[in-house]
Formats: structure tokens, C-alpha cells, sequence
């Protein structure tokens, strides 16, 4: 199943390339031209020759990780997180470095002061364990620079939800994937980018050489229907399908094309909500300011737990975020304006 | 022609102060706009982010001239089994000033924001607030508005001997002068004037207008703050002082050359001027200098107190000022 294999493999911001290899050897048999630009971004194109609009999808590929900062003289990894990571989420959690396994250390609970107890460690109080007994024997196996990864396998939960790392935005690159093998009239362009989590960068530069005439960002996003936080903080749930954004830090969606969409759900019956809250942002802040400007909206399956060692989605969620683009493509020109 | 003999139409700074029209919303004002400046430009166009560009066309210089259209405001993201809505700032609103200020949507609808009980004032954040929209019920309220939609702060028009006060002077009081200066201006240079949207959230609009201008050079007109009110931030501007010319924000620093042509215009014209050292903020010109090769850019101020409330407070003789120094670098020519 594709988005297992995307979410188990590992690629972090700049170093996306087994993520990339993987798309590319799924999408090229329904595709027309693939290339891979200067920044890293696999740009793949359908009905070039259409007349019309250039529509492009986005979704990237990279996830949150850990670099490898410094190898200690006892040989423990001193790390610093490649995008937004709560320290908190860390200790003790197995971790993958190359092909080695190691784990996140920390005190031990019997040795920790009552004081200790009441904060959560820092990045600068943790450490990878690879078993390795001094620095020497550190570097033999890992180098400066190196990435871990969270050791999460993607696997069924309850009754149609998938528990797995990277989700975010794994499931963006699935969509798009699943939407390029149907058939369009239309000239598309699909672009998986490249280090959105460290400010959007492959997607700015994508835009800019794309130049499409409207863009539709895929995303996985924050859903926070938690017992412990109040309804107005959910930001999204989890099962009420996909989720349109409204705006974030990057980008205040264009009203007209919020309302497009939620007539077209609403008229093809399938569930929608709004990504609420204003926290985060996504590719749409670069692409919607990309040259003259290019209208922009995102669409994103909510995922519970974001950002950690693994996160929750429904699956309904998913299919209901490709069945809603399959409608809003099918539906330019005519009834969808931007 | 001079001021006194051609004053200006303050009754137009006044519908452009109270129309609606928060950041990403800006049709309202872009069609005020528009019905006002028609006769004085040769092309008049909207762009894919909704900027307005009015261009006057010419043989010298293309000179971009930005103010920006739109305003702080809130947006909605939440409504409860109550009734009761929840919302997000949009643009840099002050969190600890909300408590029962009004906001107007679109529609006219009012509301009032309210506060949930506190422990300890330093509990109150945006969270803890809420809008009451008289309504009673989740239907009700989802009759009036929905979620995605925006409003804006009241805060209505009212005049004192030199002052003006008002909600959204910042930067309503920009396309006034910007607006004026069309109506008097006779320039042999291409001039762009650009009313742009979403400068409160970051300069966005200004970024693919300068994108696809080009021009050679491009002045932002904008408000700036003051320090001329007791214990005020340190701050060299001074409400009734003149333009204020910007010397350095957050998102600029002014080219020399930028500096010494504006405040040279001003000495040979006798119009008073005041140099801006800002600390906080930025406006259009900090995204235009840095597009595409570089685009030398200055922005002229207009001097204003207690920017982002709804009393924003600046001074007719300020304005007109801004007017005929705007005016005076536009019809002469430029050698940079």
C-alpha cells in the first residue's frame, strides 16, 4: 500500500531523496514528463498541451527529524531537531540513524530529583544511545550531519484509522499520487517539494518556475479534538473529512474560492470542514506570492499528534480529501472560477 | 494649484476610514476607490491578489506609488452551541485591549467581544475571548455568519480643530493622500498608483504588485507612529509636524539617495517634513525594494497616535503635507 511504504521510508528536509525515488517510481507510468529541479522538487506534468489553465498540486515530502550535532567523547549523539518538534515527545523513544537503531536517553525516573520531575527535558538535556562506547566507536557508524528517525510503522487502529509517522505530509504526497493516476482534461502539474517544515522553500521555487494559473496545496494538518482542550481548539477532527484552510500565518485564503468549495461538498455531499485557528502554515504561503500572484487554496486530512512519533488519520479522511479534488478539478471551468 | 485654493475632501477620508475592509477582504474599499480615481487615470485594473492599479502614463520614470487598502481585524473559527464565536486576530492586534470593543462585519452585522472570567489578569489571551452576536443558538449565529468570515474594529469619524480621529486611518489616511495627489497631479512620468491588499499580514499585496510593475523606483505611503504623547516610547515624530520620511523600520532601510531627494523636494517646496526612525513594523516598501533585481524605494508617513485602536489620530496639516510632497516628487524630474 502506498502511503505505508511513504510514511516507513525516511526523508527529512533536503534529504528527500528516497521519498522522491519511491514517487517517482509510482506516478511516471501516468504522467507525461517528470523532472526533478535544482532544488529538489519531482515536478511531474499531464495534457501539457490542454488549452486552459495550468493547474498545479502540491504536497511535500519531507517530515520533522532529528540531526546529528555532535558525537560526545562517551559516545552518545547530541542531536537538534530539522523543523518543529516538542522535546517533550523525545525521551526514550527508539530512533533510526542510517541503519542503526538507537534510542533517546535520559535520566532514569529513580535518579531524578522531585524537582527534575516537574519539567520536561530539553532538547540540549537528551541524547541518541547507539550503544557505542566512545567517541571513536561513534564515528565509525555515524557522522556529523547524519538524520534519526522515528521508528514508527504504519498499521491499522480501531475501525478504519491508520496509526504511522510522517503522515504529515506523506498523505498529501499520496493524494496527489492517487489524483495523477486518474484522467483529467485539464493541463496539471504535480509538484512534491522539497523542505516545506524549514520555511517553504521547494515550494517557493516550484511556483516560480511552474507559474500554474492556480495551485490546490495537499497537506496533513493539525486535528486537536482532544478531552483536554475546549471545542474552539480543536483546529480540526478527526473523521468529519478534509479540511479547508481559511488562513494561517502564511496565507488569508481568497473568500471566493472558500465558498466554491464548500458548495461543491456541500453539493456533492462530501463532509468538509474548516481548518480553524490561525496557528502554522503550509506551501500556500510561498506559492500564493509567487510572481504576480497565483490563486491558492489548501486542502489537508486532519492527523491527531502531529509532529511526533506517530499520528492518527482516518482513512475516510483520506478518501474523502481525493473524491473532494476529483470534484473540484472535474469542475473547471465551468463551476469552479478562480 | 495650492492647497488653499483646492482643499482637501476630507468627506472622502471619512468613507474611506468607515468602510470594511479587513486584510484579505478589501473589495469594499478597492470599489470606493475606484468610482473616486477613474477619471484620473489612463488604465484602471485589478490584479490576482486584488490590488487596484491605476496607471497614469508617460514618458519618465515608472514610478510605483503603494497604500495600502486593507485593516486589522478579526476572523471567525468557531461558533458554540450558544451562539457565542470565537476568532482569530488578523494583522497586529493588541490581545490585552479587546475586552468589549465592537466589531462590524460585512453584512453591518455588530458584535461585541466579551472575556471569560479570569483568574489573574495576565490570564487574558485570545483564547479567552469570545464575540456575542445577540444570537442565542449555533443555527442562528450560522445564519448571520459563518466560519472564514472577518470583521473589523468600530471606532467612528470624528473631527477636532487640526485632528482626525478614526478606526482605520492606518492606512485609509495613505490612500487618501495617495488619491489626492491623483487629482492634482501633471507629471510627464509613468506613475502606478497601487492600492494594495493584505499589507497588515505581510506586506503581501505590495510583493506581486512591484512583481509585475517593474517600476524604477516606488514610494509607499503609510502611517507611522508617534512619540509625542506623555511618556510616549522614545520616538522623533511629532503629530503636526509635517510628512514624516522614513529612515529605517523593520522591514527597510531607505538608500540615501531616496532620503536626501525627498527631503530636498520638501526644502525647495517649503513643506515641512520630519525624519521617521521606527523600531516596530514595516510597510509595502520593505517587500517592493527587495523584488525581483532590487527597486529603490522611501516611503512617506503620515504621523499618527495610537496606531491599531480605533482611535487612530493624525493631523490635517500632517496630511496635507504628505499631499504636496508626494505631489512635488511626482512632477519633477528625477535623477537618483
Amino acid at each position: 500500500m502506498l502511503l505505508r511504504t511513504l510514511t516507513e521510508l525516511n526523508g527529512t528536509s533536503g534529504v528527500e531523496k528516497e521519498i522522491r525515488q519511491a514517487l517517482r517510481q509510482e506516478i511516471e507510468p501516468f504522467v507525461d514528463s517528470i523532472m526533478i529541479d535544482k532544488i529538489g522538487n519531482l515536478i511531474v506534468q499531464k495534457n501539457r498541451s490542454e488549452q486552459g489553465p495550468k493547474i498545479m498540486l502540491a504536497a511535500h515530502m519531507d517530515e520533522v527529524a532529528l540531526m546529528i550535532t555532535d558525537l560526545t567523547a562517551d559516545g552518545l549523539l547530541k542531536f537538534h531537531p530539522v523543523g518543529g518538534i516538542d522535546s517533550r515527545i523525545l525521551v526514550s523513544k527508539p530512533v533510526k540513524i542510517n541503519s542503526l537503531v538507537g534510542v533517546i536517553g535520559a535520566k532514569a525516573i529513580h535518579l531524578q530529583k522531585p524537582q527534575e520531575r516537574q519539567q520536561a527535558l530539553k532538547i540540549d538535556q537528551l541524547y541518541i544511545d547507539i550503544g557505542a562506547k566512545t567517541k571513536e566507536e561513534a564515528e565509525k557508524q555515524v557522522k556529523l550531519g547524519d538524520y534519526a528517525y522515528f521508528l514508527t510503522k504504519t498499521e491499522p487502529l480501531g475501525e478504519g484509522y491508520l496509526k504511522g509517522k510522517a503522515f504529515d505530509d506523506r498523505v498529501g504526497c499520496y493524494v496527489l499520487s492517487e489524483i495523477f493516476k486518474k484522467d483529467y482534461s485539464l493541463n496539471l502539474v504535480g509538484a512534491y517539494t522539497v523542505q516545506e517544515e524549514v520555511g517553504l522553500r521547494g515550494a517557493k521555487v516550484a511556483a516560480y518556475h511552474v507559474q500554474p494559473d492556480f495551485a490546490i496545496v495537499l497537506e496533513g494538518t493539525i486535528a486537536a479534538d482532544m478531552i483536554h482542550l475546549e471545542e474552539h481548539e480543536w483546529v480540526t477532527e478527526l473523521g468529519k473529512g478534509p479540511a479547508l484552510s481559511i488562513m494561517d500565518h502564511t496565507t488569508l485564503y481568497n473568500p471566493k474560492l472558500i465558498e466554491q468549495v464548500a458548495q461543491l461538498a456541500k453539493n456533492n455531499e462530501i463532509p468538509l470542514q474548516f481548518r480553524r485557528g490561525n496557528s502554522g502554515g503550509n506551501d500556500a504561503g510561498k506559492i500564493h506570492l509567487s510572481r504576480e500572484g497565483i490563486p491558492t487554496i489548501a486542502i489537508s486530512v486532519p492527523c491527531r499528534y502531529i509532529h511526533s512519533t506517530a499520528s492518527i488519520i482516518s482513512e475516510d479522511d483520506v478518501k474523502n480529501t481525493i473524491s473532494l479534488i476529483d470534484l473540484i478539478l472535474h469542475s473547471i471551468p465551468e463551476n469552479f472560477t478562480f | 494649484m495650492p492647497l488653499d485654493q483646492n482643499p482637501l475632501d476630507y468627506l472622502l477620508l471619512k468613507r474611506l476610514t468607515q468602510t470594511f475592509g479587513p486584510s484579505g477582504v478589501e473589495d469594499q474599499v478597492s470599489t470606493l476607490i475606484e468610482e473616486q480615481i477613474r477619471p484620473y487615470c489612463d488604465e484602471l485594473y485589478k490584479d490576482k491578489l486584488g490590488n487596484l492599479i491605476a496607471l497614469r502614463r508617460g514618458s519618465g520614470k515608472k514610478i510605483m506609488v503603494a497604500a495600502h487598502m486593507d485593516e486589522i481585524g478579526v476572523m471567525i473559527t468557531h461558533i458554540d452551541e450558544k451562539g457565542f464565536l470565537r476568532f482569530s486576530p488578523i494583522g497586529g492586534v493588541h490581545i490585552q485591549e479587546l475586552p468589549h470593543r465592537r466589531i462590524q462585519f460585512k453584512s453591518g452585522l455588530v458584535g461585541v467581544i466579551g472575556v471569560e472570567k479570569l483568574e489573574k489578569p495576565t490570564d487574558l489571551k485570545g483564547d479567552k475571548l469570545y464575540i456575542d452576536i445577540g444570537t442565542s443558538s449555533r443555527e442562528e449565529s450560522e445564519r448571520l455568519i459563518r466560519i472564514g468570515e472577518s470583521a473589523v474594529f468600530t471606532g467612528s469619524y470624528e473631527e477636532t480643530e487640526h485632528q482626525i480621529l478614526s478606526k482605520a486611518m492606518d492606512d485609509r489616511v495613505g490612500c487618501f493622500v495617495a488619491i489626492e495627489a491623483m487629482k492634482r497631479l501633471q507629471t510627464n512620468h509613468e506613475v502606478s498608483f497601487v492600492f494594495t491588499v493584505q499589507e497588515e499580514v505581510g506586506l503581501r499585496g505590495a510583493q506581486t504588485a512591484a512583481f509585475a510593475l517593474e517600476p524604477d523606483l516606488a514610494i509607499a505611503i503609510d502611517v507611522t507612529m508617534t512619540g509625542d504623547t506623555p511618556k510616549a516610547h522614545t520616538m522623533e515624530v511629532r503629530l503636526g509636524h509635517g510628512a514624516a520620511i522614513k529612515v529605517i523600520d523593520r522591514s527597510m532601510i531607505t538608500p540615501p539617495m531616496i532620503k536626501k531627494w525627498m527631503a530636498q523636494t520638501a526644502e525647495d517646496h517649503k513643506i515641512p517634513y520630519q525624519w521617521e526612525v521606527l523600531e516596530f513594523g514595516g510597510t509595502d516598501s520593505g517587500a517592493i525594494h527587495l523584488t525581483k533585481g532590487g527597486i529603490p524605494a522611501g516611503v512617506l508617513s503620515i504621523p499618527t497616535r495610537y496606531v491599531h485602536s480605533p482611535s487612530e489620530t493624525v493631523d490635517r496639516r500632517d496630511v496635507e503635507a504628505t499631499v504636496r510632497l508626494l505631489v512635488a516628487l511626482l512632477e519633477n524630474p528625477v535623477e537618483l
